[in-house]
């Protein structure tokens, strides 16, 4: 699962500025909606941007696609600051890069015909003849499984699924490399998120894209991800492979996030390390360790930035029970 | 690329689409049928209908009652004024010049509304306001006042009184597509059409357009009724449609004179405006109500 590096996030930080006062023109403070956060992706591979809602994972998504610019920190695609594109480049950065968002009857022109909706990307990006765009929306339309007489028909004719099926059909048609992917199947019933992760894993398969997936769900995440990252109020608390990661989750949010999964059987649930209370305002986050105030094992330490410690398979933890020089593997060091 | 994945096929039929417009819900017939025989009918074909000249009067025929009045004879069926012109005929052309700059007065109106309306709600910020404060500023001219001081400035015609028109409704349509487009520029599709790499024109005519033609179709269908009115309005007080066109205001003014003596002069064209822009109030609220229930407030 080591391919070259597509992607690479340098220490992105996006801040919104929260207006006050009686005129909303007074700067009451800033939201730290991603603050310091990097990852790497490589080519062909999934990573998997996981948290509860508001821990930055969505306004990730939106940097990586353009929709946002950062507050500091850069975003590289194959070499390239995506931020910093002439013309030129960001024409080929749209061809790059798609997106699959993630509610299916939100995600679709009401008014447009699904044929024209799968080849946007392309009708804006390449000059190509109608009959050329036909073909390919047919190809794309046969690769997710839909038939392309159906290009002739209007999104509220399709389920959720076959809607998220036809999205995705509109971000591979200018075989981007690099998909990003919002919640792709929580909007979908049970049944049919199986249909479209199968499909998922089998285009990357077939043709080598990078998925940046971010999801809440996380029984979703291990079946199509390789690499899992754990945000918690803008900042990534630890990143490692899938396997290392759901095997041997370190850091106390990771295993309290992972705890709150629904076992299969009621007993097999494990006795909680259930984080208390809300999560503390992005406004005003808590200094040093952001998660202390829930965390279980917090300690006064804990008031200090925590290290980040590498881990084995190339991830890493930040949190004061795994010290930088020790580099265990093992569980925490109680205390 | 061109493997298909084993995916469940989807069946043809069983395909939902929206039921024809008279199966939805009852048409308001009788609106319908008023809008189609008093102001398009007529409008449409006013030489086959009639057979007077609009503009010269028979001056021996002068005053004729209508028909079921002492007097009245059937070929003015609803009699005559005092330089002896079929009122008849006066109502069916006037018919013709009401819809000529309803319509006029519609198209511009909506066409420069809508632009600056998705310009302003699309990229918000000095621009946004900008076009807020003309808006504003139209809005709170006194329509009367303005077309006083434009007519005097530049002379009664077909344009200016379409210019005139057209100033005063702009607004609400600015208005109206603004706030649509704020909700929809948010939306995924639209985030999606980005992603894709789609230009701002291109998404502003793409997608937000038609997603915000409904209320478009619903406005300028209730603005037809108040331009009528405000078309009739400034004919009356003289800053409208020059004289002798037969505009249904111009009628309604010049009877007012004979008011007591030869009632049909003002009545029959005040009735005509009543109804057709009564109809086409009504014939508005049903179709925003069909197309879409959540304007209700908005209007």
């Amino acid at each position: 699962m080591s391919g070259s590096t597509l992607v690479e996030v340098e220490d992105l930080s996006k801040h919104f500025r929260v207006t006050g006062g009686p005129l909303g023109v007074r700067t009451a403070g800033h939201v730290r909606a991603v603050d310091g956060v990097s990852f790497r992706i490589g080519a062909g591979e999934t990573l998997a941007l996981v948290g509860e809602s508001g821990c930055g994972k969505t306004t990730i998504s939106r940097l990586m696609l353009r929709l946002e610019t950062p507050t500091t920190g850069a975003i590289t695609l194959a070499g390239r600051d995506v931020h910093r594109l002439d013309r030129a480049g960001v024409r080929w950065f749209r061809r790059k890069v798609q997106a699959v968002f993630q509610d299916p009857w939100a995600s679709l022109s009401p008014r447009m015909r699904v044929g024209d909706i799968i080849a946007e990307p392309l009708v804006v990006n390449e000059r190509l003849s109608r009959t050329r765009v036909r073909l390919r929306v047919a190809d794309m339309m046969g690769l997710v499984g839909l038939q392309p007489w159906q290009a002739r028909l209007f999104p509220h004719e399709f389920s959720g699924g076959q809607r998220q099926r036809i999205a995705l059909a509109s971000a591979l048609i200018t075989e981007p490399d690099l998909v990003v992917l919002d919640e792709p199947v929580s909007a979908l019933d049970v049944s049919v998120q199986a249909q479209v992760m199968n499909l998922l894993k089998d285009i990357q398969r077939e043709r080598g894209t990078s998925f940046l997936l971010i999801s809440h769900d996380l029984a979703s995440v291990r079946y199509i991800a390789h690499q899992v990252a754990v945000m918690y109020l803008g900042e990534i608390v630890e990143q490692a492979t899938a396997d290392e990661i759901y095997e041997r989750p370190r850091h106390p949010y990771t295993r309290a996030l992972f705890d709150a999964i629904l076992p299969a059987h009621p007993d097999d649930r494990r006795p909680g390390s259930d984080a208390a209370d809300e999560v503390p305002s992005p406004l005003n986050p808590p200094s040093g360790c952001r998660f202390r105030t829930r965390c279980p094992h917090a300690t006064d330490v804990c008031g200090h930035a925590p290290p980040r410690t590498a881990l084995p398979g190339g991830g890493s933890v930040a949190c004061h029970l795994y010290p930088a020089t020790a580099g265990s593997t093992k569980g925490p060091v109680r205390q | 690329m061109t493997t298909a994945l084993s995916l469940p096929q989807v069946r043809r039929g069983g395909r939902r689409g929206p039921r024809m417009l008279w199966q939805r819900r009852r048409l308001p017939w009788l609106p319908l049928a008023i809008i189609a025989f008093v102001l398009v009918l007529p409008a449409l074909l006013a030489p086959l209908i009639t057979v007077h000249d609009p503009l010269r009067g028979v001056l021996g025929d002068r005053l004729l009652p209508p028909v079921w009045q002492d007097g009245g004879t059937w070929t003015y069926p609803l009699g005559t004024d005092k330089q002896g012109r079929d009122v008849l005929t006066r109502l069916v052309y006037g018919a013709r010049i009401s819809l000529l700059v309803s319509t006029a007065a519609i198209v511009v109106g909506a066409l420069v509304g809508t632009t600056l309306g998705l310009v302003a709600g699309y990229f918000g910020g000095f621009v946004d306001k900008v076009i807020g404060w003309l808006v504003d500023t139209f809005q709170s001219l006194p329509m009367v006042l303005f077309a006083l001081v434009v007519v005097a400035a530049i002379g009664p015609s077909f344009v200016t009184i379409i210019a005139i028109i057209s100033a005063t409704i702009w607004a609400v349509f600015a208005r109206l597509v603004r706030g649509e487009t704020l909700s929809v520029r948010e939306s995924a599709y639209v985030a999606r059409a980005r992603v894709a790499g789609a230009s701002a024109p291109r998404i502003l005519l793409r997608h937000v357009l038609p997603n915000v033609a409904n209320s478009l179709v619903v406005m300028a269908t209730l603005q037809v009724g108040v331009v009528i009115l405000e078309e009739a309005s400034l004919s009356f007080i003289g800053a409208g449609i020059p004289r002798p066109q037969p505009s249904w205001g111009i009628m309604v003014a010049d009877g007012r004179e004979q008011l007591l003596s030869s009632w049909w002069l003002s009545f029959f064209p005040g009735v005509a405006i009543l109804v057709v822009v009564l109809s086409l109030n009504l014939v508005g609220d049903w179709l925003r109500d069909y197309l879409d229930p959540k304007l209700r407030q908005q209007v």
